[in-house]
């Protein structure tokens, strides 16, 4: 029978069936971070258990840390006693863990494809739900709660029930100005935040297809945020030259039996998805968010709708809620807004491309007076490559400043907050209230978006602009 | 895990559609290292004012509202992974969220851990939030082995739906990682067949 992606790896991973909508699902591989973990590990120490698969576990401390001075013990106490109970832990259970300042720290989501541990085929989980970053390599993974944390370091299982699938095509070329990101805000600002609940994604099209690798992750990356459990693209020759020669990549001979089982991980001709979408690349804009949830987005060039666009009274009173949250009005044109705060960085857009896409906009600019800035590279692979390339002094000499890795201001654990009411433009993925800090405004843009933001002050139209 | 059966209730009404997890649990409390205590801030920044004093205008305030039944819009539970906002609905105390729309992980968690994510039709949360709207003191009754919610004083119910396997686990308290520690022998099974790079 013709099977979808999603169908070959998850079948491929079943060890059991409890009946036609429960199954147990084995996990290829787990990644932990510091604020999900400990009262999972707490659990396994309640039952007396071990991990049960420890080669097939990853740690890194990210959420909570700070982006300066990382050399330098935490100093927000209860932060430095969740990323010391995470490095406990793992040497407890002796678990791999990269601290602070190791060459492979990072974001969770950055250092899994960097190291070459994501590959095509596979299932992985985390305590965090973009974890649907690892599905551009054609994996099925997706985020977990802690119960199923515990599961997962137990038995290295998952009770699962299996999501419907839904085909999202995009073909064409993208416009100028166009990046991934673009595509992933455009596609939820039509589906809405719960568009994609219930189903597992398939990303294809040409559009997809030219993708560089690091795009396709911020395509995926924001899966969740339809309400999707994951997304994936199957993997081609540009994920197998990504893959290549990474650390945790299959070599010699395995490389070759690798990528010959990797390339029947297509949706084969005929095959049923449950949901489809079409979408023309050429509809994309360069897009921003204006509410409250990152379903209320619009191409920069259009206006936030008036209320007679919003459909259902309820709709309606979250429209305005939300408005009101973010000091806008229904109509207002997004160009032009003032601009408090830029953050360049997360699991969705802190890879070296987006550095690179940044700094290539500012070099030679200066940072606009009033603007804030948090540039936080994903990992410190990721910084040291920036380095590298002098990414870091054509940022500085703009005006910004280069910071240390952590998911930062994407959920303000640590000290990087956006203070009340001020707007923050920012690549990560959640414009939730305070998500960025009690009251904090946030706008959801493209790092290329941002970075013009960065330099004028206000919103702009990159299109326009390059 | 905490046995759940029947409950009769006063609800409380939350009237807000996409109440994400930020917003049941702000991040800045996720620090917390056990399970306990996370119900003193769920809801923290739409129920405290920045001085930690009570918002009064907010439902969970508003001593007219009371019960183990949490009523929110729909599309509840959108957004992080994070456990923490069930663990701090269950640990407020609510036992029961009823919506109309539950987003995939937030349910999956809540089942987790003992509370009951009861799905209604967009037709029927209407009703119950008039009803509550109308008499604060309107009781709610859920029926787990039946599956159904019920409008006690006009006896309107629904049926919602649970998964077989979920439903038993609910009703004796077990948790899925028991279950499938008996599975061992097949998982080392599987492992074994599995083709390695
Ligand atoms: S960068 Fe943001 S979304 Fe990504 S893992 Fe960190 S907190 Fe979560």
């Amino acid at each position: 029978m013709a099977k979808t992606l999603f169908e070959k790896v998850w079948d491929a991973h079943i060890v059991h069936k409890i009946d036609d909508s429960t199954e147990v699902l084995y996990i290829d591989r787990h990644l932990v971070h510091e604020v999900t973990s400990p009262q999972a590990f707490a659990g396994l120490e309640k039952r007396g258990i071990e991990v049960f698969r420890t080669q097939n576990t990853v740690a890194t401390p990210d959420h909570n840390v700070p982006t300066k001075d990382q050399h330098l013990p935490i100093q927000e106490e209860l932060s430095r006693l969740q990323v010391a109970k995470l490095k406990y832990n793992c040497e407890k259970f002796g678990v791999q863990m990269f601290g602070l300042g190791h060459p492979n720290h990072g974001i969770v989501h950055i250092i899994g494809p960097e190291l070459g541990i994501t590959q095509p085929g596979m299932t992985i989980v985390c305590g965090d739900s973009h974890t649907s970053t690892h599905g551009a390599f054609g994996a099925i993974a997706f985020g977990i709660g802690t119960s199923q944390v515990e599961s997962v370091l137990a038995t290295q299982c998952l009770l699962l029930s299996k999501p419907k699938t839904m085909k999202i095509q995009i073909d064409g070329k993208l416009g100028k100005g166009v990046l991934s990101k673009d595509i992933i805000l455009y596609i939820i600002s039509k589906i809405s935040s719960s568009g994609g609940t219930g189903y597992f994604v398939e990303y294809c099209g040409s559009a997809i297809e030219s993708l560089s690798m690091e795009a396709r992750m911020t395509v995926c990356n924001m899966s969740i945020e339809m309400g999707a459990r994951g997304g994936m693209i199957a993997p081609d020759q540009t994920t197998f030259d990504y893959i290549e020669g990474r650390e945790h990549a299959p070599k010699g001979e395995n490389w070759g039996k690798a990528v010959a089982y990797w390339k029947s991980l297509k949706t084969d001709e005929g095959a049923k998805f449950d949901e489809e979408l079409y979408i023309n690349a050429e509809e994309i804009g360069p897009m921003v968010t204006y509410g409250t949830n990152p379903g209320m987005g619009v191409r920069v060039d259009n206006h936030i709708p008036t209320l007679e666009n919003i459909e259902g009274e309820n709709n309606r009173i979250t429209f305005k809620k939300s408005l009101e949250y973010m000091g806008f009005n229904p109509g207002d044109n997004m160009i032009g807004k003032k601009i408090d705060w830029i953050f360049i960085g997360s699991c969705t857009n802190g890879r070296i491309e987006d550095l690179r896409i940044f700094a290539d906009y500012v070099k030679g600019k200066k940072k606009a007076a009033h603007v804030n800035d948090l540039i936080v590279p994903g990992s410190k692979q990721v910084e040291n490559q920036a380095r590298a390339e002098g990414l870091d002094k054509i940022i500085e000499e703009a005006g910004f400043k280069f910071r240390e890795p952590g998911c930062s201001a994407c959920l303000a654990m640590n000290e990087d907050k956006v203070p009340k009411e001020q707007y923050s433009i920012s690549t990560s993925n959640r414009n939730f209230e305070g998500r960025q800090g009690p009251g904090a405004r946030t706008i959801l843009a493209s790092p290329l978006t941002v970075a013009a933001a960065a330099v004028n002050g206000y919103i702009t139209n990159v299109a326009e602009e390059i | 895990m905490e046995k759940f059966q029947t409950l009769v209730s006063t609800a409380v009404p939350l009237q807000v559609e996409d109440v994400d997890t930020d917003q049941i649990i702000p991040a800045r409390f996720l620090k917390a290292t056990t399970r306990d205590g996370f119900g003193e801030n769920l809801f923290r920044d739409w129920r405290y004012n920045p001085d930690g004093s009570l918002k009064e205008d907010f439902v969970l305030n508003n001593s007219k509202f009371s019960g183990d039944i949490l009523v929110g819009g729909k599309n509840f539970g959108s957004g992080s992974s994070r456990e923490h906002a069930a663990w701090a609905i269950r640990d407020f105390p609510f036992k029961v969220v009823v919506s109309s729309f539950f987003a995939d992980i937030f349910k999956g968690n809540a089942l987790n851990n003992g509370l009951l994510p009861v799905q209604v039709s967009e037709s029927f949360l209407s009703k119950i939030f008039s009803a509550i709207e109308a008499d604060p003191k309107t009781e709610l009754k859920v029926d787990l082995e039946n599956q159904t919610i019920t409008l006690v004083s006009t006896r309107e119910a629904e049926c919602f739906e649970i998964s077989d396997y979920k439903k038993v686990c609910l009703l004796n308290g077990y948790d899925d990682i028991d279950f499938i520690i008996s599975k061992k022998a097949e998982i080392l099974e599987f492992e074994k067949n599995q083709v390695k790079f």
